[in-house]
């Protein structure tokens, strides 16, 4: 059992779960994620990590509501626990030095990048962070981003805090700008991070993606994470999840993560016959 | 009673499910034998002095001793005789190929057809087990040596087992949420109910030896870093990789590997869903792709989901599927479509990435190849296409790379696999023992309780420092 020490609601149906893991904590690296599974009926998802405390023995997850399993997270309070969580998996990020690097996180994408960001920026780089969300609220990090990036640019789609627009209009002012960019790293939803491949194959500038496709064990063994990478087929969890951008089939992705999306649906309905809504746990303040 | 009398009595039936009834639910399909059953098949032992059967055995069970007390009506005792050698009896009863073993070299067999030895050990594990929590056995004063194990699958719990009761601190660690490796993940619930695995390894829990789970060693932890805190090591990681075919398509939605198709059903419990939270794609047209074992439980499974055909595509004839004589009959009898000399070039899908059809080249016999089987040889012009929404690969499985990866001076062989000797498991690596399908490649349960057997003895010696026995001790062993 995983104790939940702490939870706080962000926005509603965003939460920021700290879980009490000091073996995984102690081995961790940026980029690398995790599995959990709730409870002995659960399925197991991958989360990437949104940071350490080293002090405490603490994963930090940032989780957005979406189906079924991160409903029922989102009903879990500090004190209860979550039954498994295996980690760390996959490999951390390269880092490269002395760079001028951008990271780009996207909605809840910007709990993980701030961990590559801050990592990149310990090791002796220029950070540039870019995130976005679509409104205000979703905003999350903002405190260590804005401590450990050289240049920090927020970007709300409503344009209700920062830039209005989404990342890639940011990014591409940045480099017509003049900016010299070595390398970007971005993580979020499929179609941002498509969007940013999309600009920065233009530029020739090195981009790194963290895939995020539908897992089962994270350890090699079912290729349900399978993508195609530069023509080749590999697994996600153990040859990721971090991939050249440039060279990713994001379509056939696209594609494979919807692969349950009936399922899905079926799976949340049933869950939310069965449990009220109840608005002390999600934070919606009585919205949804 | 003679010899000739015993010869009379006929091989005993284990009676089972109706394959019209079983294709609908994941229950076992066999039920054991009566206890008037057991005696009888046990009486047809001859008690041969030499018992060939038992060379034919990977663990060396004592195979008359346990048939002569059943047929005496002693069942605790057969229980005990049989377990000496095998701690996980439930589990082999149900899954060794006994034809090609112990029951291929039983004297009986020449004339007619052999002891049912398979059945009657499942009955004595059954027996044993409706009689509530089965006694621990004698466990050795503590060594104070500590050992860990590495993958708690039918190798690593052989050799737990067996360091456990040589008085060793033994420790389990494993990557999944759930103990038992490919008995929990791979083997399907009608042919090896889970609770049993739970059983055995409960038998083990009781018996001292500790189990993490959710610990994938070589990210958490290295082998060099756990060998810190251990006196020995023993790898069982298993061949848990899937291959693939490599042919175009085989990413659309609706192709599994079978490790993924079963491990969803199986370990998941997607059968179950959404009482369970995974899915799996219940296809109503599957072809599996591959003719052994693995290929028939996909089959079998598929169409248990509610398949109205399931396929099993393999490119080569019937006579020459990997898979148990057993196993094709049963999948057959269920109603499992073999499409034989049929070779896979293409999963064919639409624009939503689904898989709507398999593309297959026909093939015929040829000459026989360098292994004897007569090689598949395409027919110029001849292909098919089956139409389909879900395409299971069960091709086999390579060594999990990720061990011999992330351990210094451990030696792997070109196809990925460690280099282990065969008998006690030793490695290039000093302390680290390994057994198992990560030494041979996807085999059997037996062999690799075998393997762990072997090393969990060669491990004993090693941290007692008792000489390695000479060949003649090991062959008075036998």
């Amino acid at each position: 059992m995983f104790k939940i020490t702490d939870k706080k609601t962000l926005s509603a149906g965003v939460h920021l779960f700290r879980i009490e893991a000091p073996e995984i904590v102690k081995k961790h690296k940026a980029g690398q994620f995790i599995i959990l599974r709730l409870h002995e009926k659960g399925e197991r998802i991958p989360i990437s990590v949104a940071d350490v405390d080293k002090k405490n023995g603490e994963l930090l997850l940032l989780i957005q509501e979406v189906g079924k399993t991160s409903e029922e997270m989102g009903t879990l309070k500090a004190g209860d626990s979550l039954l498994d969580v295996v980690g760390p998996l996959g490999h951390p990020t390269e880092l490269p030095t002395n760079e001028t690097t951008v990271c780009i996180g996207g909605g809840i994408g910007m709990a993980p990048i701030h961990c590559i960001a801050k990592t990149l920026h310990k090791t002796g780089n220029k950070v540039i962070s870019i995130v976005g969300a679509r409104s205000k609220e979703l905003l999350t990090f903002q405190d260590e981003l804005t401590d450990i990036s050289d240049q920090l640019i927020v970007t709300t789609d409503d344009g209700s805090f920062g830039q209005k627009g989404f990342v890639t209009d940011a990014l591409s002012r940045l480099i017509e700008g003049g900016e010299k960019i070595d390398e970007v790293f971005a993580i979020g939803p499929l179609p941002m991070m498509r969007a940013v491949c999309n600009l920065t194959k233009g530029y020739n500038i090195k981009t790194t993606v963290s895939l995020n496709p539908i897992m089962v064990d994270g350890t090699g063994m079912c290729g349900a994470c399978r993508a195609t990478v530069d023509g080749k087929t590999v697994f996600a969890c153990i040859d990721g999840p971090e991939f050249d951008g440039h060279k990713v089939n994001f379509d056939e992705l696209g594609k494979r993560q919807r692969m349950y999306i009936n399922e899905e649906r079926i799976s949340r309905d049933k869950y939310q016959a069965e449990h009220k809504h109840t608005c002390d746990t999600c934070g919606c303040e009585g919205k949804k | 009673m003679k010899p000739k009398d015993r010869m009379k009595i006929p091989r005993q039936k284990m009676p089972e499910q109706d394959p019209k009834v079983r294709s609908g639910n994941f229950e076992e399909v066999p039920f054991g034998y009566s206890d008037e059953q057991a005696i009888a098949e046990a009486t047809r032992c001859l008690q041969c002095k030499k018992s060939p059967c038992r060379n034919g055995c990977p663990v060396s069970i004592n195979i008359p001793g346990f048939l002569k007390e059943i047929s005496e009506n002693n069942f605790d005792e057969a229980v005990r005789a049989l377990k000496e050698d095998n701690s996980l009896p439930a589990v082999c009863g149900r899954v060794c190929p006994q034809e090609t073993q112990c029951e291929e070299l039983c004297v009986v067999g020449k004339k007619g057809e052999p002891v049912a030895i398979g059945r009657l050990e499942r009955f004595c594990a059954d027996y044993e087990r409706s009689r509530g929590e089965a006694p621990l056995p004698p466990i050795a004063a503590k060594t104070g040596k500590k050992i860990a194990i590495v993958g708690s699958g039918p190798a690593g719990l052989a050799c737990a087992g067996d360091l456990v009761k040589l008085g060793h601190d033994v420790t389990i660690f494993e990557a999944l949420h759930k103990t038992g490796g490919v008995l929990v993940y791979g083997i399907p619930e009608f042919r090896l109910p889970k609770d049993i695995v739970q059983a055995e390894v409960d038998y083990i829990a009781r018996m001292g030896v500790k189990i993490v789970t959710n610990y994938v060693v070589g990210m958490i932890k290295t082998v060099d870093e756990l060998l810190e805190e251990f006196d020995a090591l023993f790898v069982g990681t298993g061949a848990g990789a899937p291959k693939f075919l490599g042919i175009p398509g085989e990413n659309l939605n609706g192709v599994y590997s079978a490790n993924e198709y079963l491990t969803r059903s199986n370990l998941m419990k997607a059968y179950l869903f959404p009482e369970y939270d995974t899915p799996v794609v219940r296809g109503k047209n599957v072809a599996v792709l591959g003719g052994g074992n693995v290929a028939m439980d996909s089959a079998r499974t598929a169409l248990r989901l509610g398949a109205e055909n399931s396929y099993i595509v393999y490119r080569r004839a019937k006579e020459q599927m990997p898979a148990r004589a057993e196993e094709i009959h049963h999948a057959e009898e269920e109603g499992v479509q073999l499409r034989l000399l049929m070779s896979p070039l293409e999963a064919i899908g639409n624009d939503d990435g689904w898989v709507t059809g398999l593309r297959c080249q026909k093939m015929e016999l040829g000459e026989p190849d360098d292994s004897g089987r007569r090689r598949p040889v395409a027919i110029e012009g001849e292909e098919e296409i089956i139409a389909v929404d879900t395409v299971i690969v069960a091709i086999g499985n390579k060594p999990n790379p990720l061990i011999p990866k992330t351990t210094e001076n451990l030696e792997v062989s070109k196809w990925g696999t460690i280099n282990a000797d065969e008998a006690t498991g030793i490695t290039s690596k000093e302390g680290v023992f390994a057994g198992g399908d990560i030494v041979t490649g996807a085999a059997t349960v037996i062999l690799a309780m075998g393997a762990g057997k072997g090393a969990a003895a060669a491990m004993h010696r090693y941290l007692m420092g008792i000489p390695e026995p000479t060949e003649e001790e090991t062959l008075d062993q036998a």
